[in-house]
């Protein structure tokens, strides 16, 4: 059961009081409290340190190590405490967790040591309170992740069952892995450097021939610099060849931007290559040679800081899209006005709008070329105004870019704490599981028969089972069993529910009438011999067919269940109760426990007929799906 | 930051229009010219105006002081004499109390709490209030521990007229001394409420009412569609269930 809430059942089972005036149905028996004892200190020796607190402080949590008998296990004879040779200053935040439910985790700790505490006294780390929470799984992230990037090291010597496409692939990703893939990567970035200087050369003007202007060295070496082209762009095929071969996905490899820019980088000289001749399209021709110079981009895969350059300036790309529209909106006006204002000097260079959005932009710019200058008094009034709101608005773009930089900085982080999500999404189901541990805790002894409200008397095995489950857990199933009899309705699993909602309205043809009948009768339980003794006060009523239920007889389907998530062996509210479910069942070893329907005693109900979700029919076969746990005995 | 700051241009440009109040869309009221002035002032770097603690910042304190007050219980001796219990009794429920709850006081939203613990599979905050109700004496929205324990003592350890009264006066929502069939359908519904809808048989809404009915026809000796003190306390002792039911906690503690 939850936290400190173990205190107030005293009061819940008190409120039940307002129940009994209204139920019709007579009371279960209440869990008597037979070892009374009064509440005690217990001393527990930590190292040498000792902790002292009530006993029933520590019973608030039955399932971890100072909360069951486990404890009984350090248990010192001789100075009647208990010890555990443990870090007392960590055992602090533990004993805290037992007095106000809320475990905190201290920040100066190591987390792993902290780990092996929780795992030690058997509290999951789930439980730890919101305001330390975060602390702890960015602490516990960084420490995997540190002990991820020492394993990877030592991953990276070789694999040996990796193909030769898969090595490819990791040699061109990451040139650290080999000395080829070094080697490689340094030859492609020498030959992308000499092709871009190439480019750049190529125009400049070399040496004078005796008759002509200046000649740019391209149409001078012509060869040589054609040589040098064709090497370059043989060495970017060959490279870009490889790296589709060895792409795990040829396709998402061609859509990436890096391979567009290699494409666009070669290509020109082999469009050069098939039109030499044709001198038509030689103005195109020369555009294609300006595409050349993508081919610097293709550093970016040698420089993680182009390539996040590269990524703030896309995800900044609103951002400077609204600023350019900004610009676009003080430039118009600025335009207007100045040409406004210019149009009546002489010889003014502001000959239209469009004309004097040169002008603007120069002067917001605060570049200042001087090619146009205002010469009205107006003019000159309205272009200050206009260089000095140029500059408030240049400065708008640096913060921008830079907060966005940062953002994505940061964003790195995020990634992982939205993988933290997940986890606390996980860590929340984990939590509800834990509380509706309980619920399905009282379901399932009642499936165990642990709830004797069907026979006012004891037997032997009641006494032994009772002992599986606390005396607070027991106080809490009398409770819901007593609001159970209230109301005249029973509590089921979801599960069950939805099954029973389903088969209820499936079962309403006339055929399987008869059958319906006959499952009303049926309890289940683990053992026919308790079947026996709950059936006396339902045979009276009940007249069927009894050839269906022989049958059932020996249809005993008992489906072993995977364990829960929880790992923590004493939980109880784990749904295998290795004790109480062993001593209950034929069958030994995992065994989970049925469904019972146990049919609502036919005193004073009229709907009990109809509405009772029955387990399926003995004509159909035995439920399909393997995860339930399905027992199906009939009331024989 | 993108979204903030589409955010701010958005509320610039309703200011700037001037036409609405951004809360509520109405016209702004009077306060603008004084909101304007404290601006335009506050501007001028000459004058600092002190200005008043907004309404906003009073409540702030207010709840800090909720917070940090305590309600102590009388005295042990005084308890004592209220209630039936002994002193170790009322020491460890002190305890429990105490450290639940540091202010001393439990509220509404407690009670619900503490309730959706105890019965996870329902909604058990309406019979939580009507709890809450039947505990808090003094009417003032807690229940200090003497309230509570002085509940606790009538159900634990009063006599049985004690616990059908008090069982009564938890029915009777209006405290006029009779069960009508609104109050008795309304505290059916919240018992039932916190079954929740996973029930067997399958839960459904003319059960509550039905209840209500055979309920009535046990007490309503008269007829008058009410039930009064006298014919509650009268059905209960004739019918030995209820009877046998009433001494089923009395060893809670």
């Amino acid at each position: 059961m939850a936290a400190g809430v173990a205190a107030w059942l005293p009061f819940a089972r008190a409120a039940a009081i307002g129940w009994m005036p209204v139920a019709n149905l007579p009371m279960p028996v209440a869990p008597t409290n037979k070892n009374k004892r009064q509440d005690e200190l217990i001393i527990l020796n930590v190292s040498g340190r000792r902790f002292q607190t009530w006993r029933n402080t520590l019973d608030r949590y039955p399932d971890t190590l100072l909360g069951s008998s486990e404890k009984e296990f350090f248990f010192n004879e001789e100075t009647r405490e208990y010890f555990f040779d443990r870090d007392p200053d960590m055992f602090r935040s533990i004993l805290n967790f037992y007095r106000t439910g809320k475990l905190h985790y201290p920040r100066y700790e190591c987390i792993s040591a902290y780990d092996e505490e929780l795992a030690f006294f058997g509290i999951i780390p789930e439980i730890i309170g919101d305001c330390c929470y975060e602390e702890y799984k960015d602490r516990k992230r960084e420490n995997i992740e540190r002990l991820l990037d020492d394993l990877e090291d030592n991953k990276d010597s070789k694999l040996p069952n990796m193909t030769i496409r898969e090595t490819m692939w990791r040699a061109f990703e990451n040139p650290h892995t080999s000395t080829m893939a070094l080697v490689f990567y340094y030859v492609t970035g020498f030959f992308i450097a000499i092709s871009v200087i190439t480019n750049v050369v190529e125009t400049v003007p070399c040496g004078l021939t005796p008759n002509q202007r200046d000649v740019p060295c391209g149409e001078r070496y012509t060869e040589a610099f054609f040589c040098m082209d064709t090497a370059c762009v043989m060495i970017f095929t060959v490279e870009y060849l490889m790296r589709l071969f060895a792409a795990p996905s040829r396709y998402r490899f061609m859509r990436s931007v890096m391979s567009i820019i290699d494409v666009v980088a070669i290509l020109p000289y082999y469009i050069g290559l098939v039109m030499t001749n044709n001198e038509d399209v030689s103005g195109a021709f020369v555009t294609l040679r300006v595409f050349r110079v993508f081919r610097i981009f293709k550093f970016s895969r040698h420089s993680q800081g182009l390539r996040i350059l590269g990524y703030t300036l896309k995800s900044c790309a609103s951002e400077l899209g609204f600023l350019l529209f900004s610009l676009t909106m003080a430039i118009i006006i600025f335009a207007t006005v100045m040409f406004y204002a210019e149009k009546g000097s002489t010889s003014s260079k502001f000959t239209s709008i469009p004309a004097s959005f040169w002008y603007t932009i120069v002067t917001m710019t605060t570049l200042g070329y001087g090619d146009m200058v205002p010469k009205t008094i107006a003019g000159k009034i309205f272009g200050s105004i206009c260089s000095l709101s140029g500059v408030l608005v240049i400065a708008l773009p640096v913060p921008v870019i830079v907060s966005n930089f940062s953002r994505i900085y940061h964003q790195n982080q995020r990634a992982d704490k939205r993988r933290a999500q997940k986890v606390q999404k996980a860590r929340l189901a984990r939590m509800r599981i834990s509380k509706s541990g309980s619920s399905t805790a009282f379901l399932h002894s009642k499936r165990n028969g642990l709830n004797q409200s069907l026979e006012l008397t004891g037997s032997i095995e009641d006494h032994q089972m009772k002992k599986a489950t606390t005396l607070l857990e027991s106080q809490h199933h009398h409770l819901l069993h007593c609001l159970e009899k209230t109301t005249n309705h029973e509590f089921v699993d979801e599960r069950l529910y939805e099954q029973g909602y389903l088969q209820t309205t499936l079962q309403n043809f006339p055929s399987r009438s008869p059958s319906l009948s006959s499952e009303e009768g049926i309890t289940g339980t683990c053992c026919s011999r308790r079947v026996k003794k709950n059936i006396q006060p339902l045979n009276a009523t009940h007249s069927h067919p009894h050839t269906h239920n022989l049958k059932e007889l020996s249809t005993l389907h008992i489906h072993c269940r995977e364990q829960q998530p929880l790992n923590t062996s004493r939980s109880s509210l784990n749904l295998i109760s290795d004790e109480s479910g062993s001593l209950n069942c034929k069958s030994s070893g995992l065994v989970t426990t049925a469904i019972i329907s146990i049919p609502t005693p036919p005193s004073n109900n009229s709907r009990a007929s109809p509405d009772a979700p029955s387990p399926p029919n003995p004509g159909a076969p035995p439920l399909p799906n393997p995860g339930t746990d399905v027992v199906k005995i009939s009331s024989l | 930051m993108k979204v903030k700051s589409r955010d701010e241009s958005l509320n610039t440009s309703v200011e700037l229009d001037g036409s609405s109040d951004l809360l509520t869309g109405n016209p702004p009221s009077g306060q603008r010219k004084k909101n304007i002035k404290q601006r335009f002032l506050r501007l001028l770097p000459c004058c600092h105006l002190d200005t008043k603690p907004t309404v906003r910042q009073n409540s702030i304190e207010d709840d800090f002081e909720l917070a940090t007050v305590c309600y102590r219980p009388e005295g042990l001796e005084k308890l004592m004499e209220q209630t039936k219990f002994s002193r170790k009794e009322l020491q460890i429920q002190y305890r429990s109390f105490k450290n639940e709850c540091p202010t001393g006081v439990v509220n509404e939203e407690t009670f619900k709490l503490i309730f959706s613990h105890f019965f996870p599979q329902g909604d058990s905050s309406t019979y939580a209030h009507f709890l809450f109700e039947a505990f808090d004496r003094h009417k003032n929205g807690a229940v200090s521990f003497e309230d509570f324990m002085i509940g606790m003592s009538i159900i634990l350890r009063g006599t049985v007229t004690d616990r059908l009264c008090w069982a009564f006066s938890l029915y009777d929502l209006n405290k006029d001394g009779c069960i009508t069939k609104e109050e008795m359908n309304d505290i059916m519904m919240s018992i039932y409420d916190m079954m929740g809808k996973c029930t067997n048989p399958c839960m459904k809404d003319s059960a509550p009412k039905e209840h209500v009915e055979s309920f009535f026809q046990k007490m309503d000796r008269n007829n008058d569609g009410v039930v009064t003190m006298e014919e509650f306390l009268e059905s209960c002792q004739k019918d030995e269930t209820i009877m046998e039911s009433m001494h089923l906690f009395d060893h809670v503690f």
